[in-house]
């Protein structure tokens, strides 16, 4: 039969597969963020959450080699579409004026793509391959409380953000959901997502920075 | 009623091989009653009457329903106005002093001819590939025979509305005709007639699109603002629903 290749090989079908592995990065990111806000209630909390976590064992393994196969399939396809798409328009238009449809996001999706690779690389160096000995709450303090690094989460997550105002609508068009009952709510749906994903992340650098008593 | 006059910044290349640039004329005095393709063929008079090679573009009705014009004006295929076709955009939409950037159509499966023409002959092979019904000859069948709702058909209009002009192609970012083949595959798998062929017929169009080169769906959503037929890009999701039903529960491939 060969269905997956031939739904890889056709424009449409990867598209599905930007969308599908796409939705199952934002369902991650929604539980990381559910996650993060334990560190709202205190050092406490936060360091028996992280233990917790640790603690699942082969669990954690197996999660984090899906979770990698994920972000590969998503970025290696989102390569292949921007090249293709290039290639689709060798000559460009002296003038280019948009006709409306655009958005922010939705124009900067492969730039902010390049922003959260780069980004995910720095975030695991500093919290994944890293001394697991040292309670998370300290090693958060310990990172986020230099400026030039908060600078750069929160730029990343502005960016993470401003992805996801596009690819949590966008997803859904691409497979096929797209009615006039529920499109309105699912374009106010996804900025809603982006902008909860983004202020909840955020707060995390900004209170390392600015807060005395975050983590302490 | 006025005059205006406009500079004009077109599109000049003599084949598909030649090299293009922009040439700046100006227009001389343009009625603000004319269309904008009259606007061309003032041009064009003045340029045959002092022997200069006239701009070349297509057009054929010049009444908004056939899609054999088009041009990007400021960015815009087919000017600034929405959902309206070059030939019944006006002069009146512009004003005195304005300077006009016409280009062609662009995208790797159009390749220009010369001037603004371009061949979107690709937009035919999507249609020969998929977008038809096979019916049989013989007796004709009685009227309101196949009972479709109302809405269906309503959406299958829509749909059909389309003229086939590419100027979704043309704006969109990636150079995608996925609107015109949306179009064709909402308005014939919305119809019974259309449903004995749906799986093929999205499968087909899709792998034809595909293969001529035009680029992929982004949802940028430029091409439902460009179109002059105001087609919805809900249409769109009908299509990656069609095929990616087709793709996995069809036996066809």
């Amino acid at each position: 039969m060969g269905s997956i290749g031939s739904l890889y090989r056709s424009s449409v079908g990867k598209k599905s597969i930007m969308a599908a592995s796409g939705l199952l990065l934002s369902l991650f990111l929604l539980t990381h963020l559910l996650g993060n806000s334990v560190s709202f209630l205190g050092r406490d909390a936060f360091n028996a959450y992280a233990e917790k976590l640790h603690s699942l064992g082969g669990l954690v393994y197996v999660f984090e080699i899906g979770l990698l196969t994920l972000f590969l399939i998503h970025i290696i396809t989102g390569i292949i579409l921007y090249v293709e798409n290039l290639q689709a328009r060798p000559a460009r238009y002296s003038v280019n004026t948009a006709e409306g449809g655009r958005s922010w996001g939705s124009r900067t999706m492969p730039y902010t793509g390049v922003i959260i690779i780069v980004f995910i690389i720095v975030h695991l160096l500093n919290f994944h391959f890293t001394d697991k000995s040292v309670p998370v709450a300290d090693l958060v303090r310990g990172l986020l409380s230099r400026p030039p690094l908060a600078l750069f989460y929160i730029v990343s997550l502005l960016a993470v953000a401003l992805h996801l105002s596009h690819g949590a609508w966008s997803l859904f068009q691409s497979i096929g959901f797209n009615h006039d009952k529920y499109n309105g709510v699912l374009l106010k749906g996804a900025l809603a997502f982006s902008i909860l994903v983004g202020t909840v992340f955020i707060l995390i650098p900004v209170l390392a920075l600015v807060s005395r008593s975050f983590l302490l | 009623m006025s005059d205006i006059h406009l500079t004009l910044k077109i599109w000049r290349q003599e084949g598909p091989d030649a090299p293009g640039r922009l040439q700046t004329y100006a227009s001389g005095p343009i009625s603000t009653d004319m269309s904008f393709l009259e606007m061309l063929d003032v041009l064009n008079e003045r340029l045959t009457g002092e022997g200069e090679e006239p701009v070349a573009f297509d057009h054929d009705c010049r009444e908004g329903i056939c899609g054999m014009c088009g041009a990007v004006v400021n960015g815009h295929p087919h000017g600034p106005e929405k959902e309206t076709t070059l030939c019944q955009l006006h002069m009146r939409h512009f004003k005195d002093g304005d300077t006009l950037v016409i280009e062609p159509f662009r995208a790797r499966a159009f390749r220009i001819e010369k001037d603004l023409v371009v061949d979107r002959s690709g937009l035919d092979k999507m249609i020969t590939a998929g977008g038809f019904v096979s019916v049989n000859t013989g007796g004709a069948p009685d009227a309101n025979a196949i009972p479709i709702p109302q809405k269906n058909a309503e959406e299958a209009m829509d749909a059909a509305a389309c003229i086939g002009c590419g100027a979704c192609v043309a704006a969109c970012p990636n150079a995608s005709a996925m609107l015109f083949v949306a179009a064709k595959v909402s308005h014939l798998s919305l119809l019974p007639q259309g449903h004995p062929e749906r799986a093929r017929r999205a499968l087909d169009m899709v792998r034809e699109m595909d293969e001529l080169g035009f680029g992929n769906c982004s949802n940028e959503r430029e091409c439902e603002a460009a179109c002059p037929k105001g087609i919805s890009i809900r249409n769109i999701a009908r299509l990656n629903r069609e095929f990616l039903k087709a793709a996995i529960l069809s036996d066809e491939d």
